[in-house]
């Protein structure tokens, strides 16, 4: 399912957060596997969305690819080249071509600058549009092309709404045309008929850029309108990687049938209450994985090999990767 | 919890250990004056200097006059002598002990008592006439040095050189063992006078932090359920806007036990303040380490106190 | 049959340093026993606002509050504080979006419980604590006598939720408001909420209104469901009618601009364009009209009044179109 010259590559990445005991001689007792041996690969041009739950490490994978983190383990590719391990200096340059738009627009904006310098500051730091009037110009025009009104470049963040915010996070992130964007839960505080919006801009801009996105979520319904190939993850690792269509028509792994059954749909016949199998108990730790298949504590179809025995994700008939010992039948959606 | 505290324990001796050392340093290498000297008095020659030098061992080496005290200090909790007057240290200070005990516990009940109160008044009607003077009469409290409070209160009070005086002056204090009555009499306008900035910073804080918790979204929980306002604002509401307040609190009274100095000087009460005083001045440098180990055994105590009080006060601490 | 509870044009606004909030502006309806009323609305909807009014909660020095809301023959919004205390988590109960912070971070899960009973009820503590286990039980937490002694901070988001709507069903309240229960939670813990909630409203037959923006979560549980936009209902109609026949050009944008599971992915989104309103300086006429695909010149002039869009319908809207309008696609 990888592409032969993929834009971002990630092979068995792990983020372990230590968790120390001690005041003067801090020890470890353990861990939290936020990411736990993740791999997949995102081609040129590509929307890939990786959608689950809290606590699935999908936020986590989304700043190792940005190398916000440095992974504990495994090895992260960009543009052909490995940038596991880089410094900063050298992640430098690399910043021009990976962008993030994050999920609060209420804190990821500085309060003290004007939209007009939050959005100029990509250019002064790698240098493009040295005149201060060429950069005016171009932040006018990002502004324009994000649906804002150029008027407002000397006006602050809390003049503005949670969804212009968002676009102002946008225009920042796409100034200096990167080759990947990555959306951490870009619409998930936004009021409803505002995500639409948001949704419509950076679908607009991913043809008009060619960019890559990578369009992270917990909302089912979002992910499979916006990406063609998702990644479900659970508890640290990938449990299913399938094309977007075939992934919700015809879930192999699951969780993801429970998630699609968990989802309530705008359609009282079809939503009516009682009448789909919901998922018993809740997420465990991650930091405290249950051994084997990680799911099988809640998982309705689970035998005695999915507590002793971790399945890999392997790509079965029709395509999609699941890492299930029994995965689900074609042609159904719910176990 | 244990495993806590006895790490912290051993902190404990660390921060003594490292406070007596820096103290000896301070004192020995820049001292205010040659405490041999002020001991020679006025017919000082300096045969006379250079014996009572030898007497007190001060033409030893720093390290060896170290060593000394902490030996004697370990094995024998002995303080050592003043060079000012040969009494031995610990019963300067044990003596002197009572007297800024009961300044600090009696001004910190009333600052208690007056700054919650306060607090939770303001806290629960914002905005009002009463919450504006509440404030700003605690600007003033905290604004005024305490040492011009004290002359104040003696110019207004005092019944010796005062407008009203109905109060016993400076120099009055009296033991609580010799005369109970006069004990307290003797305190009152000290207390009153300590506590007014504590009081006010406290009712500033804790207005600020409760009208903060009466915010927030497990307030109108209880709202919702039915209670009263006066159980949603003292069990839930002062119960969360409370704790900083301890933490502080055990904080400010550890320091205050060390010696209030300028309350002590102002009202001339004979405590460890006007003790750690005159013997700065002196360059008495065995009652200097004694008052300032003194203090700092308060406030590293006063400090673990609170710590542990916290874990019971807020169940999301957890200590390893 | 008379209603449990009757809303008539309930209307707050609030003073605040940047002018006056109207929040509410003039909002009725009626909720039957046993049954469920959905509102849905955006931030700034007042969706909130008005049910926290009728519970007696937004009292205050700053706000205006006028209208009437009957239940059980009284009139909630004139009657004294002593007397909403008396109905507050007794006769009407509600849970709240956030549970984590919902709930008193420094008592034990078992003496909020207690408390909650013991406020409106003579009872011991034991009996209370009893009564306590019972309930968690009841919303499907294991080991409840172990379970009374734990502090919120050591339960996930989805079990904090159960504890509430434990605490809140504790006296048998006659009406249960829910405030976006399960817009913290995750998806399939979202699911878990739902079904016991729907399960213990019929057990106990308990009405509930329950406010949320996801118009999934209202078909799944409302048999009504009235639509709000800036402070007034613009839409009001059973759950299968609203969904098959949507008057109102707003709601028909919401459900036009939502990405839908049992929708073919090519279908575009539709955004509703503009912001929602400001409340202190609300659009003239019809709120929606700046940001109405359908608007024509009576629509900022004219505030359109909630009737029945054709004659003798249960089927609510405040939309100046007449029916034909409405109903040609967007």
């Amino acid at each position: 399912m990888s592409a032969a010259d993929p834009l971002v590559e990630v092979r068995e990445l792990e983020m372990h957060f230590p968790l120390t005991r001690g005041v003067i001689l801090q020890r470890q007792y353990g861990a939290v596997r936020a990411v736990d041996g993740v791999s997949f690969s995102v081609a040129r041009g590509e929307t890939f969305g990786i959608v689950g739950e809290s606590g699935c490490g999908k936020s986590t994978t989304g700043r190792l690819i940005m190398r916000l983190l440095e992974p504990t383990a495994g090895q992260v590719f960009f543009d052909g080249e490995e940038i596991t391990h880089l410094g900063r200096r050298q992640l430098a340059p690399l910043r021009r071509d990976a962008q993030m738009v994050f999920q609060d627009p209420y804190s990821s904006l500085n309060p003290r600058k004007t939209v007009g310098s939050i959005i100029a500051e990509p250019f002064i730091i790698h240098r493009e549009a040295r005149d201060a009037e060429e950069r005016r110009k171009e932040v006018r025009e990002l502004m324009d092309r994000v649906g804002l009104n150029p008027e407002h470049y000397n006006r602050y963040p809390h003049q503005f709404s949670g969804g212009q915010r968002q676009r102002i996070g946008v225009a920042r992130a796409i100034a200096l045309k990167p080759k990947l964007l990555v959306a951490d839960e870009p619409v998930s505080a936004l009021d409803v008929s505002i995500q639409a919006q948001i949704i419509n801009l950076l679908q607009d801009l991913q043809s008009e850029l060619g960019l890559t996105l990578i369009f992270i979520a917990h909302d089912l319904s979002v992910v499979r309108h916006m990406c063609d190939r998702i990644a479900v993850m659970y508890l640290g690792k990938v449990v299913e990687l399938a094309e977007s269509e075939r992934c919700f028509s015809e879930p192999r792994h699951p969780y993801t049938g429970a998630l699609l059954a968990s989802v309530p749909v705008p359609d009282p016949s079809i939503s009516a209450a009682g009448s789909r199998p919901v998922l018993k108990g809740d997420v465990p730790s991650p930091s405290a994985p249950p051994p084997g298949c990680r799911f099988h504590t809640r998982c309705p179809k689970a035998q005695p090999l999915c507590s002793q025995q971790e399945p890999p994700l392997s790509e079965l008939p029709g395509g999609s990767l699941a890492a299930c010992h029994f995965p689900l039948e074609r042609y159904s959606s719910s176990s | 919890m244990i495993r806590y505290i006895l790490r912290r324990l051993l902190w404990v001796v660390f921060l003594l250990f490292a406070v007596s050392f820096v103290t000896f340093v301070i004192f020995y290498l820049l001292p205010s004056a040659d405490p041999a000297v002020l001991r020679a008095g006025r017919q000082a020659n300096p045969a006379l200097v250079a014996s009572i030098r030898h007497q007190l061992g001060l033409d030893q080496p720093w390290y060896v006059q170290y060593g000394r005290y902490m030996k004697e200090l370990i094995f024998h909790f002995d303080f050592g002598f003043s060079y000012q007057n040969g009494v031995p240290v610990r019963q300067l200070i044990f003596s002197r002990l009572p007297a800024s005990i009961s300044l600090a516990a009696g001004a910190a009940v009333l600052w208690l008592v007056i700054g919650i109160g306060v607090g939770i008044i303001a806290a629960v009607r914002p905005r009002t006439k009463l919450d504006r003077a509440s404030m700003g009469a605690a600007l003033v409290g905290i604004s005024a040095p305490v040492y011009w409070l004290g002359l104040v209160a003696l110019y207004l009070f005092s019944s010796d050189i005062g407008l009203i005086p109905i109060l016993p002056g400076a120099n009055s204090y009296v033991p609580l063992s010799e005369d109970p009555f006069s004990w307290f009499t003797s305190l009152i306008m000290p207390w009153c006078v300590l506590a007014v900035s504590f009081a006010a910073f406290y009712s500033r804080l804790l207005r600020g932090n409760l009208t903060e918790v009466l915010g927030e979204d497990y307030i109108r929980t209880a709202r919702a359920k039915g209670l009263s306002e006066r159980r949603v604002v003292f069990r839930h509401g002062l119960r969360s806007a409370i704790t900083p307040i301890v933490t502080i609190f055990g904080l400010d009274l550890g320091i205050l036990l060390g010696g209030a100095i300028l309350t002590e000087t102002v009202f001339n009460i004979p405590g460890i303040g006007r003790l750690s005083y005159s013997s700065i001045v002196r360059s008495d440098l065995p009652v200097i380490q004694g008052t300032v180990l003194l203090g700092a055994f308060f406030i590293v105590f006063a400090n673990l106190f609170v710590d542990i009080l916290y874990a019971f006060l807020d169940p999301r601490v957890r200590y390893e | 049959m008379s209603a449990l509870l009757t809303v008539k044009d309930l209307k707050v606004s609030f003073n605040t340093e940047d002018g006056v909030v109207h929040a509410v502006e003039g909002v009725s309806y009626e909720v039957e026993s046993g049954k469920t009323l959905g509102i849905v609305g955006e931030s700034g909807s007042g969706k909130t606002v008005g049910t926290l009014t009728i519970m007696g909660l937004t009292r205050a020095a700053n706000t205006q509050i006028s209208g009437q809301a009957i239940f059980d023959g009284e009139d909630l919004l004139s009657a004294s504080e002593q007397q909403m205390r008396a109905i507050r988590g007794d006769e009407i109960a509600m849970i709240f979006q956030d549970p984590l912070s919902s709930l008193h971070p420094f008592f034990t899960i078992g003496a909020q419980l207690v408390e909650a009973i013991q406020v409106h009820n003579k009872v011991s503590k034991a009996a209370a604590r009893t009564r306590s286990a019972e309930l968690l039980t009841m919303v499907g937490l294991s080991d409840a006598r172990d379970r009374l002694s734990s502090y919120p901070h050591e339960f996930s988001g989805g079990m904090r939720q159960r504890v509430m709507i434990a605490m809140a069903l504790a006296n048998e309240p006659r009406l249960l408001i829910a405030d976006e229960p399960t817009t913290a939670l995750d998806v399939t813990v979202q699911a878990q909420i739902l079904e016991l909630i729907a399960e213990l409203q019929a057990e106990t037959g308990t009405a509930m209104i329950i406010i949320t923006h996801d118009l999934g979560v209202v078909a799944e549980v409302a048999d009504e469901i009235a639509v709000m936009y800036a402070g007034r209902i613009v839409e009001q109609a059973s759950a299968a009618e609203l969904f098959a026949n949507p008057q109102h050009p707003y709601t028909r944008g919401l459900l036009a601009s939502i990405p839908r599971l049992d929708r073919d992915r090519s279908s575009g989104l539709d955004p509703i364009a503009g912001r929602p309103p400001s409340l202190i300086a609300p659009p003239s006429g019809c709120a929606f009209h700046p940001r109405c695909p359908r608007a024509f010149d009576r629509c900022p002039a004219e505030l359109p009044p909630l009737e029945p869009a054709a004659a003798g319908s249960e089927h609510l809207v405040a939309c100046l179109l007449s029916p034909e309008e409405r109903s040609v696609k967007q």
